[in-house]
């Protein structure tokens, strides 16, 4: 049986001795019969061998895709070996919030840089320390502009990644707030439709892009229609397309935010992962969340706190605007090494690469019968496409061959290429397909 | 011992108030700002909001704490210091001459005290 | 010290990626940036050292002793840390097929039956991501039990003790519900009357932490929670605390219906300067059908991923913090049935002990055998000496000591909130008790030490009030 308690048998029963009781039993003197457990129905515990052999031996049993095209809100990007190396620090890793400035400049001042870089990605002012993940990240800036009196609605564009939509729906409906959302046209927010929804008490237009299927909304009109009403908005983006693309600030919006897994932090099934939050200068106190700022120590010296507490739910209690308590520091810090390693230069090529294999992919599967964009929009790195075939039998031929395919959407397959997806990669995927269609015939 | 101007009247929330021809003045006594510290913050209602009698209509916030602010009258938001959000500082430096609300079409208002009474209400909130 | 745009040099950097292998795709210039973001370009063994000296300016479990209550601040395992990096969890999409990720499944199945065994609970979802949003998860299944049965529109009110976190009431809300505060009595535990009072056909639950924040077990906890199911309400357990009573009690044996556990606090993954960490939420039977989706389940054919029948929706997105649960997994496979057990009894002796040293000098809140924890009130020291639960903090930092948590349970106004954990040795805790009786002395003899406290750190006292006044958040490129 393993055990990480330090004090032998001897030293546990002088210190029992010293407060005056017999056994460790009588610790749980205040705990009334009737809930007194006799025995977990457990296993016994193991040794450190044993264990590490059996959850060995869970990995083993997952799939890891030598060459994977399916992104959907993770994505399979190279993690400099740098970043590994400074975020398992044992002092970055084992340290919690910091409360305690004077010996945690390390963990805030990496905060700050963090917040920089995320205002430096987005265009935007402030950034918060980050929440979660990309789907309360998304919530949280739907939320964080109902004010109970004259905003009291959400409209949000059915574009979006489904699971995102769903989690803002959840932390909506707990909290009375009506959610709109917008039907697509040819799979982008349908503008039209956009102008009807809003109404006069709606806070925020949440819409993502590129959105759920690669495709790069109408961002100017959609600002356009939400400022005119009087209406926030809120926009997901891909971290890495900033790389490139055109940012919220650079469109107007209110607040951008959006899924930081793919700077740096493994897919790892799925989390832990990071929401980032970044918003225009007036919106700074709504910002849910910790938020890390530059000061000064007694003797003058720059240094760094958390700040603008009094938003936040310890002293707020019930009037805070959300419950976050915590942020995801070290994925945070994970996002920010990985950006200091690429810089600006490095991002821009993981953009454009990422962009051109995907757009590569896109041009060669479509020369096989059957596959065919199904809309004519500008993308990222993913794109919806036909398939004549079924889909997951084709995903499964891939699987054979240590690929994963596309996901199955709408009767179509989406596609995601990343910088990892080289030319060689893609043109074997695509002679599978090939074969695939061929045998199918 | 804090400042206590004479020619106003306070709410035993420590708001003090000025009546100038049904337009109310609000804003936090000295007492107040001393108990509450530096501070850093004050969210206001906006104009034309309405305010009621014994609820809050703003909260201030120091470092570690955010209080509310009550409305000792029911009424219209007519005008508000926009100073205060830029520089909240002025609260702790001259709280009569930060004033948070302006507010008219008052219809209800609480009982105030004097400034003798207030002094009063403040000494026994001190032990 | 110096931040990472301030190291960066024009040109310098890593090549990192390859030329692309493929026509390179140009976008319509009007989708493109005007400018370039402005990250730092730096060598590798600048930004290396650039995080050597954050490290250096960094107090983790590791560099010493971390007694912040209700954080349960114990060692984080090695070998966790190892296993949760294996490429055979790393490297895995969460949409790929799940009969391809039946190893990742099976250790979400098994550590959720493991924690339902610890808790008595039934069921459990890994979705929540914090404490905090295990509370939101636990309080929505409240929520949808309630709104089932047609009476949600009549119970709308949560009741939390006036010693709960602040999490509590802002989750509360967040779900929806009203808030309910009700005092303790003068043991620290819930006022019977009071909640009596305090209960009715409006009352959809309790969030109780049991032992509480003041670190004692409520022994009437059998007679609260049949108060709360009296009036048709249902009891949530906030787990913050468990690592006093596993394997020695459980909220589901004591009347709760819901639960959250933190899996940075009781099962020993790390804090990681402020997360990520994990919240699970588990509930009983008749519950379950309504927890987020999806869940994982196992028959003949392994495991796999449904969803609830009547499920709220979504907390976050996939499956959680899955490396995090990887972590947990690891170490309660370690402890197993003796060891989770003994874990427990070791943070409650260790927190006796300690508080047994420093109660003939300092004043105990409340003074009474504890659980795992116990607060310490400075009240009577600072009117003696003008010496401050603050001060008393700070001075710990001279002696490479990361401070209690301090002035919390808001209700003793000085507190410091002293949680020693298991993972801790007696000498650690002799030295500990040594430093704090010297600073009590000091207090009396030499106060100002402790007003101008800390004096050893790489920085003094921050000027809080400026950070606030003037918030500067980024860095200014100026």
């Amino acid at each position: 049986m393993g055990s990480y308690i330090p004090n032998t048998g001897d030293e546990r029963l002088q210190m029992l001795e010293s407060i005056g009781l017999e056994n460790i039993d009588q610790l749980y003197d205040i705990v009334p019969e009737e809930v007194r457990l006799k025995e977990l129905n457990l296993e016994s515990g193991l040794s450190e061998l044993e264990v590490s052999k059996k959850v060995k031996a869970a990995a083993n049993k997952n799939k890891v895709f030598d060459s994977i095209f399916r992104g959907a809100g993770s994505y399979n990007h190279y993690i400099p070996s740098i970043v590994k190396t400074i975020t398992s620090k044992e002092e970055f890793v084992t340290a919690y919030t910091p409360y305690q400035a004077e010996i945690s400049q390390g963990i805030l001042q990496s905060i700050f840089e963090y917040q920089t870089q995320i205002c430096e990605l987005t265009g935007m002012d402030v950034s918060n320390a980050s929440v979660y993940d990309g789907a309360t990240a998304a919530a949280e800036s739907v939320l964080m502009n109902v004010d109970g009196r004259r905003k009291l609605s959400v409209v949000v564009s059915e574009t979006v990644n489904p699971d995102v939509l769903t989690v803002v729906k959840t932390y909506c409906e707990s909290r009375n707030v009506p959610v709109t959302v917008v039907p697509k046209k040819d799979n982008a927010t349908d503008i039209d439709a956009l102008k009807e929804a809003i109404q006069k008490d709606t806070a925020c237009v949440y819409v993502q892009s590129p959105n759920y299927y690669g495709i790069i909304e109408d961002m100017d009109s959609i600002v356009a229609v939400s400022h005119e009403k009087g209406t926030k908005v809120a926009m997901g983006v891909n971290p890495i397309s900033m790389g490139l693309l055109k940012t919220p600030a650079e469109y107007g919006v209110d607040i951008a935010c959006g899924e930081g897994q793919p700077l740096g932090i493994p897919m790892g099934f799925g989390g832990p992962y990071l929401g980032f939050m970044a918003a225009t200068k007036d919106m700074m106190r709504k910002l849910p969340g910790r938020i890390v700022g530059q000061t000064t120590d007694a003797d003058g010296k720059r240094c760094y706190v958390l700040t603008l507490q009094a938003r936040e739910q310890h002293i707020r209690r019930e009037k805070a605007s959300s419950n976050i308590c915590s942020n995801e520091a070290l994925c945070a810090m994970t996002a920010s090494v990985y950006l200091a390693a690429m810089g600006a230069k490095g991002l821009m090529t993981v953009a454009k690469n990422s962009a051109s294999h995907a757009h590569y992919l896109a041009g060669k599967l479509s020369e096989i019968e059957g596959f065919c964009l199904v809309n004519h929009k500008p993308f990222f790195n993913e794109f919806l496409m036909t398939c004549p075939v079924d889909a997951c039998k084709l995903n499964k031929k891939l699987a054979e061959n240590g690929i994963l395919g596309g996901l199955p959407v709408d009767s179509g397959i989406l596609w995601c290429a990343t910088e990892m997806n080289s030319k060689e990669d893609i043109d074997n995927l695509v002679s599978l397909v090939k074969e695939f269609v061929k045998e199918a015939e | 011992m804090a400042n206590i101007d004479e020619l106003l009247k306070y709410s035993k929330t420590h708001e003090w108030v000025k009546d100038e021809d049904g337009v109310i003045t609000i804003g936090l006594s000295d007492f107040a700002q001393e108990e509450l510290g530096d501070i850093v913050f004050i969210n206001l209602p906006m104009e034309g909001d309405e305010v009621v009698a014994g609820e809050a209509f703003a909260d201030v916030e120091s470092v570690k704490a955010v209080s509310d602010v009550y409305s000792p009258v029911t009424g219209v938001v007519e005008a508000i210091n926009e100073e205060l959000m830029d520089n909240p500082a002025l609260v702790n430096e001259a709280p009569y001459d930060a004033w948070f609300v302006k507010v008219s079409e008052v219809t209800d208002t609480e009982d105030l005290l004097d400034a003798d009474a207030y002094a009063e209400f403040c000494e026994s909130e001190k032990e | 010290m110096e931040l990472l745009f301030e190291r960066s040099r024009e040109g310098r950097g890593q090549t990192i990626l390859p030329q692309c292998d493929v026509p390179e795709y140009e976008f319509d210039s009007a989708l493109l940036r005007e400018k370039a973001p402005r990250l730092p370009e730096i060598s590798e063994i600048d930004l290396g050292r650039h995080y050597t000296e954050l490290a250096g300016e960094t107090h983790g479990v590791n560099n010493g002793f971390y007694p912040l209550g209700s954080c349960t601040m114990k060692y984080n395992p090695r070998i966790n840390e190892e296993l949760s990096a294996l490429n055979g969890f790393t490297g895995l999409h969460p949409l790929q097929p799940q009969c391809t990720a039946q190893g990742a499944l099976q250790v979400i199945y098994e550590t959720q039956k493991m924690i339902c065994e610890i808790t008595g609970m039934d069921d459990m979802t890994m979705q929540p991501a914090a404490g905090a949003h295990g509370e939101y998860t636990g309080l929505l299944l409240i929520r949808n039990y309630h709104k089932e049965r047609g009476e949600l529109q009549k119970r709308t009110k949560i009741i939390v003790p006036d010693s709960a976190h602040g999490t509590n009431p802002a989750s509360a809300v967040m779900a929806g519900f009203k808030v309910v505060s009700v005092p303790s009595n003068e043991f620290g535990g819930v006022d019977l009357e009071a909640l009596k009072a305090a209960v009715g056909d409006d009352t959809a639950g309790l969030m109780l932490t049991n032992p509480n924040t003041l670190g004692l077990f409520d022994p009437n906890i059998l007679e609260i929670t049949k108060i709360i199911h009296d009036a048709g309400g249902l009891c949530y357990y906030d787990g913050a605390n468990l690592n006093a009573v596993m394997g020695h009690a459980r909220p589901g044996d004591m009347g709760f219906d819901c639960v959250h556990v933190n899996l940075h606090k009781t099962f020993s993954t790390p804090h990681g300067g402020g997360g990520p960490g994990a919240g699970p939420v588990g509930c009983k039977a008749f519950l379950k059908d309504y927890l987020p989706s999806p869940q994982v389940k196992k028959d003949e054919n392994g495991y796999s991923l449904f969803v609830p029948e009547k499920t709220m929706g979504k907390v976050r997105d996939f499956y959680g913090n899955f490396l995090v649960v990887v972590r947990a997994y690891a170490y309660i496979l370690t402890l197993g049935k003796e060891g989770i057990p003994e874990a427990s009894a070791n943070a409650v002796l260790n927190a006796n002990y300690m508080m047994n040293k420093l109660k003939g000098s300092y004043t105990i809140a409340y003074d009474t055998q504890c659980m795992h924890e116990f607060v310490m009130d400075i009240g009577p020291l600072k009117s003696e000496t003008g010496i401050s639960a603050m001060d008393v903090a700070k001075r710990l930092l001279d002696c490479g000591i990361h401070p209690p948590t301090m002035y919390f349970p808001l209700i003793v106004h000085e507190a410091l909130m002293i949680e020693p954990t298991e993972t801790e040795s007696k000498e650690t805790l002799d030295k500990a008790c040594e430093f704090f009786l010297n600073i009590y002395k000091e207090a009396k003899e030499n106060p100002e030490v402790l007003h101008s406290a800390p004096n050893n750190c790489t920085i003094g006292r921050p000027d809080d009030v400026l950070a606030a006044r003037n918030p500067v958040l980024k860095y200014s490129f100026e």
